[in-house]
């Protein structure tokens, strides 16, 4: 045939060769590194696995959830309903939170899809809330002030005593081990999970809804079903993040697993800035996140008035994020998706 | 055989009727173009046929099927191809990425179908040397025949167009003609918007007037330009 299609690119290779090699680097990691890279290593990761989630929610479904706190507070409250009220082990019931997340995204969506826009914005925070205030009632879960792990059940945590055999660690250092692993393996399930979605041909009804929600009905994209698609992808993705990152805090409340600045506007922060409606944004997003509450964190409010700053000179100046503003001008993306035509006759096009 | 037929089709938007009592047929293979001052309901009958709208009454029948109820989606796969009058590209899409997805949705092709399906739309709307380009980089005439060219990828046995002549120069406008009617002479079924009369009369085998929402003639071209009523609407505009 005179034609083919490619979604293959050079930069697209070599990023993926550097991926492999950062992931094996990474697994590694705990050999050498410290307790308190390791920590940060859970955090950055735990970040950008909300971020690729909110990315794919509002970059792609086009919907602007203020509400994915939710999902993570539900997924950590399901996580802990396990293994206090039933025994389960913790690391299995890091599932039972994104099971319950998933379940909860469900009436979620069947009311907030009636609102458009800033009203479906508003509509899942109020949901959050709501869910949040239901939460704070469940005595046997601390209430509004909120539980800790038993210590029997965080003691005896799946893989903990391997991790404590093989590194010689104590037991809240393996601790933290383990669950930089399985963040570890959440953000590469994620990535790669998110990747294959957009190169499949949901990815190009995921897209023409983005761009063009009528348009896309009217080439036959069931627009509705994408929307609930992804929006039930991204509450399961979020709840199972959230659990896990309350395993490695053993200790939860209302107030800290559904905080909206935590889970939702620290990570919008991360996309937009990153740029969004690309896998690539919030990798980069999350990096300069993390930079920024590292060497800033201590001013307080101020801290969090440059973040704001930040945000609205990036928005608008590059108003597809840093990533964004740097594929347009070079052309590179390391995660290519854009089906390319190959053959005679065709000039390469503006990538 | 009849392939859409209206029965008593009426649209309210609050108090203006913008669709009022329309009932008319188009054959199958026909050419039929549809003509009315700005605001007369044009749009809106499309809308209607095509199901981004809803009927308040009336009936719809596709291919003999009643699809009054049926959703947009629905009905581009029985084979309901539209053009929207302002562009509505996938803007971050490629060009072959925008009938890749018509094809792949609406026409419902397999995977490995729909590469070539979409070479040869490329070919026949002249948009081949663009089809790595981004959508949202496309010329208004280029724009414009994305637009056919993505109609035409959900394999439509009824294309809808509308007003897809208007704002392109003379020489776009001869060109995309051509297009059009190399098109309905494969046997496409054309229902045609479009105040560039000279442009339709190339076309259409088949004349509808439409104002304030209702039918007001409908018949052989030259017959229904020459009649009072219509001279009458259009009376100002050159024809």
């Amino acid at each position: 045939m005179r034609y083919r299609v490619q979604t293959r690119t050079r930069a697209g290779h070599i990023a993926g060769f550097v991926a492999l090699g950062l992931i094996a680097l990474a697994i590694v990691l705990p050999v050498f590194a410290g307790r308190g890279l390791i920590q940060d290593m859970f955090f950055i990761l735990t970040m950008l696995v909300l971020a690729q989630f909110w990315n794919l929610l509002a970059g792609y479904g086009g919907l602007v959830s203020v509400g994915q706190q939710a999902f993570v507070g539900m997924g950590a409250y399901a996580m802990f309903g396990a293994v206090i009220l039933w025994g389960v082990d913790p690391i299995p019931a890091i599932l039972a939170g994104g099971v319950a997340a998933l379940l909860l995204a469900v009436p979620t969506a069947y009311f907030a899809f009636r609102l458009q826009g800033a009203y479906f914005a508003i509509g899942t925070w109020v949901i959050a809330e709501v869910t949040r205030l239901m939460v704070a009632q469940w005595k046997a879960l601390g209430g509004g002030t909120g539980t800790s792990l038993p210590r029997e059940a965080t003691g005896d945590m799946w893989g903990v005593s391997a991790v404590q055999a093989l590194f010689g660690l104590r037991e809240a250092a393996a601790r933290d081990v383990l669950a930089y692993w399985l963040a570890l393996a959440l953000a590469v399930a994620t990535i790669g999970g998110i990747y294959w979605l957009l190169r499949n041909r949901l990815g190009l009804a995921l897209s023409a809804v983005r761009d063009n929600t009528e348009a896309a009905k009217s080439v036959g994209v069931d627009a509705g079903r994408m929307k609930w698609f992804v929006f039930l992808i991204a509450a399961f993705g979020t709840g199972l993040c959230g659990a896990l990152i309350f395993v490695q805090t053993a200790r939860i409340s209302p107030d800290a697993a559904f905080n909206v600045s935590q889970w939702t506007a620290y990570v919008i922060f991360i996309v937009v800035i990153g740029g969004i409606g690309t896998i690539e944004g919030p990798i980069l997003g999350v990096l300069i996140f993390f930079a920024l509450q590292s060497a800033f964190a201590d001013y307080g409010s101020w801290y969090l008035f440059a973040l704001g700053i930040i945000g609205i000179v990036v928005m608008l100046v590059a108003p597809r994020g840093l990533w964004g503003l740097f594929s347009d001008r070079t052309g590179i993306h390391l995660f290519p998706v854009q089906r390319r035509l190959v053959g005679r006759d065709i000039s390469e096009g503006e990538t | 055989m009849t392939i859409l037929s209206l029965h008593n089709v009426s649209k309210r938007f609050g108090a203006l009727t913008v669709t009022d009592d329309v009932t008319f047929d188009v054959p199958r293979g026909q050419a039929l173009g549809i003509i009315g001052p700005n605001g007369a309901g044009k749009s809106t009958l499309f809308n209607l046929i095509t199901g981004n709208i809803r009927a308040d009454a009336g009936r719809i029948d596709f291919l003999g099927r009643d699809v009054t109820r049926d959703p947009a989606m629905k009905r581009v796969q029985a084979g309901v191809g539209r053009s929207f009058q302002i562009p509505q590209p996938f803007e971050k899409l490629t060009v072959f990425e925008n009938l890749a997805t018509a094809a792949s949705f609406g026409r419902r092709l397999p995977e490995r179908a729909v590469t070539a399906a979409c070479l040869d739309i490329l070919e026949q709307t002249e948009l081949m040397r663009r089809a790595n380009t981004p959508a949202g980089q496309l010329s208004l005439l280029e724009r414009k025949r994305l637009e056919l060219a993505r109609a035409m990828a959900t394999g439509p046995q009824l294309l809808l167009l509308d007003e897809i002549a208007g704002g392109l120069t003379e020489g776009e406008c001869q060109a995309l003609v051509a297009t059009i009617r190399a098109i309905h002479a494969q046997g496409t079924t054309i229902i045609w918007i479009e105040h560039v009369l000279h442009a339709l009369n190339a076309v259409v085998e088949r004349l509808l007037v439409l104002d304030f929402g209702r039918v007001i003639g409908i018949g052989e071209p030259a017959a229904i330009m020459a009649s009072k009523e219509v001279r009458e609407i259009y009376l100002g505009i050159e024809i």
